[in-house]
């Protein structure tokens, strides 16, 4: 009850996450099929770690570890010093697609985690406030095919936040969609990273938006994945677009994922 | 100053009466028309006397005058009835059309006996069937609606469970999976004979005949339903952190109703003609029994009553169906328009 009483004031903190020597591979007609292979990571709690790699490459099934969605073949990843087992709310997922559930009103859907752990009855401010947070609060009781793709993963984004998770893990989550709504909402994702101090863990193909966005930049290789580069980008936000420190590191990024001529 | 402007719109004063005219008859003609045709069945009624022997032709005749005026009211006063008026504009021509049938029919079996007797009995021999006959005709619809609602509320029931267990159990499927298949496609009709001996009354043969004929199809498209439940549903409940019978309750029966719906559906018409069938060989109550009886006393009147019964029953459990699975998937409109 003291737990779930502190929850309401936000006192979210991000947790670390320790990947350590962790392995992967797919059954495909029976052949095994590696995916990841030694990966080893280590992430201070409040970080905000962008996954770049080439496409297939193994990145979000990375982040189903991390989720606890899949158990790694061999290795381990610990949540602070707890290993990571089962799926948990204090590491939510947000995916390419929002995934909200078609038969739930907006608030049904940001009020789905706490539903499914039983405390909605007491905390149902929170889901106002994540609607709030998010700018939805006028379509609380829309169904999500009332709502335009920027409005539905926004929606995504405050049924994980109504969680209060201590590791908030992005599969993608801006990659389908326009421009200009991605460059509102990147602002927009810095500017509640920054507040609620969650460690956030991103995947992309796109070494703009990893740059605009992370504090640190993993580069992977192709599939089996492995660590290529671990890059620190140490620049303040707002940060800007044009930047020449980021066109630099952009250029880098690029040249280890095998793309220089193209640049 | 209204010459003037009326004269601005092209429409100077010798050309409004007939333009009044043309829409008088676009919006009311129907209306004018049907109320005709009524007063033209009543008139078949009254106009010969009858080749057989009926008692209620002369109310017949009086009824469709009455029709007759009430549509010509409601036609003239349709603007300020609001959506009965509405309503009746819009069948209009369908009235039309049921009062130059029932013309032809009366004059074409009670006046002239155009189509053999009694084969084909006019349409105050129905009539008389529902005011001379009602207390065993309604015997029966209650006999059947109560039979059809226990058996395909059992047969629902069990056929969403098996399908729910089935789509989520790999163990369940296991076992349940090859006796569907082997059980379910045969029709439920053809353990009439052995249901009938086995079971201790027709009674209960026939409530589990009409769950079985309900069950198969509620059972697969549960089953298929649930099975197709897309797994970013449950990944997202998984990490929001929900239990095994949260993902069952709250997001594969859910997902699955849609599918559900359709089942309940083709349920419904194999039960409603189990339930016939039932009655006409065992049950010794119903509208299937009141059918058999009726033939057996070459009473054909009472059969065309009793099938329009019949008819108006399993339309309205189809409606009825219809509207609940319109309120409760109100949030597929727009994803898929029925």
């Amino acid at each position: 009850m003291v737990a779930a009483a502190e929850a309401i004031t936000y006192p979210a903190a991000g947790a670390g996450l320790d990947v350590e020597n962790v392995s992967h591979a797919f059954d495909i007609d029976g052949a095994a099929l590696p995916v990841l292979q030694e990966v080893n990571l280590v992430i201070e709690p409040g970080e905000f770690v962008a996954l770049l790699g080439p496409s297939g490459c193994g990145k979000s099934t990375l982040l189903r570890l991390v989720a606890g969605l899949e158990r790694p073949r061999s290795g381990v990843l610990r949540e602070d010093e707890t290993r990571i087992t089962a799926p948990n709310p204090s590491r939510v997922v947000v995916f390419q697609d929002p995934t909200l559930f078609p038969w739930r009103p907006v608030w049904d859907n940001v009020a789905l985690g706490l539903e499914a752990q039983g405390i909605l009855k007491h905390h149902r401010q929170r889901v106002d406030d994540a609607l709030e947070l998010v700018g939805l609060s006028t379509f609380r009781n829309a169904y999500p095919h009332q709502l335009s793709g920027g409005m539905a993963q926004r929606a995504a984004l405050a049924r994980a936040l109504v969680n209060d998770p201590k590791i908030l893990i992005l599969d993608e989550p801006l990659g389908k969609l326009d421009s200009l709504t991605r460059i509102t909402m990147q602002a927009e994702l810095v500017a509640l990273w920054q507040r609620k101090g969650f460690t956030t863990l991103l995947v992309t193909h796109d070494a703009e938006e990893a740059l605009v966005l992370a504090n640190r930049v993993i580069v992977l290789s192709e599939r089996p994945a492995r660590i290529k580069a671990d890059i620190a980008v140490e620049r303040p936000y707002p940060r800007h677009r044009g930047d020449p420190y980021l066109a630099g590191l952009r250029r880098q990024i690029l040249g280890l994922l095998g793309l220089e001529a193209t640049w | 100053m209204s010459t003037y402007s009326l004269s601005e719109t092209g429409a100077g004063p010798p050309e409004t009466a007939t333009q009044g005219l043309r829409d008088f008859l676009r919006v009311s003609g129907p209306g004018v028309a049907a109320s005709a045709a009524w007063v033209a069945f009543g008139l078949s009624c009254l106009l010969w006397e009858d080749v057989g022997d009926w008692s209620r032709t002369h109310s017949l005749g009086i009824g469709a005058f009455v029709v007759a005026a009430v549509v010509l009211l409601g036609t003239f006063s349709a603007d300020y009835l609001g959506g009965a008026g509405r309503a009746l504009r819009i069948r209009a021509p369908w009235l039309l059309a049921l009062g130059l049938y029932f013309a032809l029919w009366e004059v074409a079996t009670a006046k002239f006996a155009w189509l053999p007797l009694p084969f084909f009995p006019p349409p105050q021999a129905i009539i008389e069937v529902y005011t001379d006959d009602l207390p065993k005709l309604f015997d029966s619809v209650f006999a059947s609606v109560k039979l059809q609602l226990g058996g395909y509320l059992i047969g629902a029931a069990l056929g969403f469970i098996t399908g729910v267990s089935i789509g989520w159990s790999r163990r369940v499927g296991y076992w349940v999976h090859p006796v569907l298949r082997f059980i379910g496609p045969l029709p439920a009709t053809a353990w009439l004979p052995i249901a009938f001996f086995t079971f201790p009354s027709s009674w209960s043969a026939s409530t589990f005949l009409i769950a079985l004929a309900t069950g198969f199809p509620v059972t697969v498209l549960t089953w298929s339903g649930v099975a197709s439940v897309s797994s970013a549903y449950y990944d997202v409940a998984r990490t929001l952190g929900a239990k095994p019978s949260f993902l069952v309750l709250k997001v594969a029966i859910p997902a699955a109703l849609p599918h559900v719906f359709v089942g309940l559906f083709m349920g419904l018409g194999s039960s409603f003609a189990v339930l016939v069938v039932a009655e006409m060989i065992g049950v010794k109550a119903g509208l299937g029994w009141y059918l058999q009886w009726a033939q057996g006393w070459a009473a054909y009147a009472n059969m065309y009553a009793a099938l329009i019964v019949m008819s108006l029953l399993c339309s309205g459990a189809i409606t009825l169906l219809f509207w609940t699975r319109d309120r409760l998937l109100v949030w597929q409109k727009g994803v898929v328009k029925w």
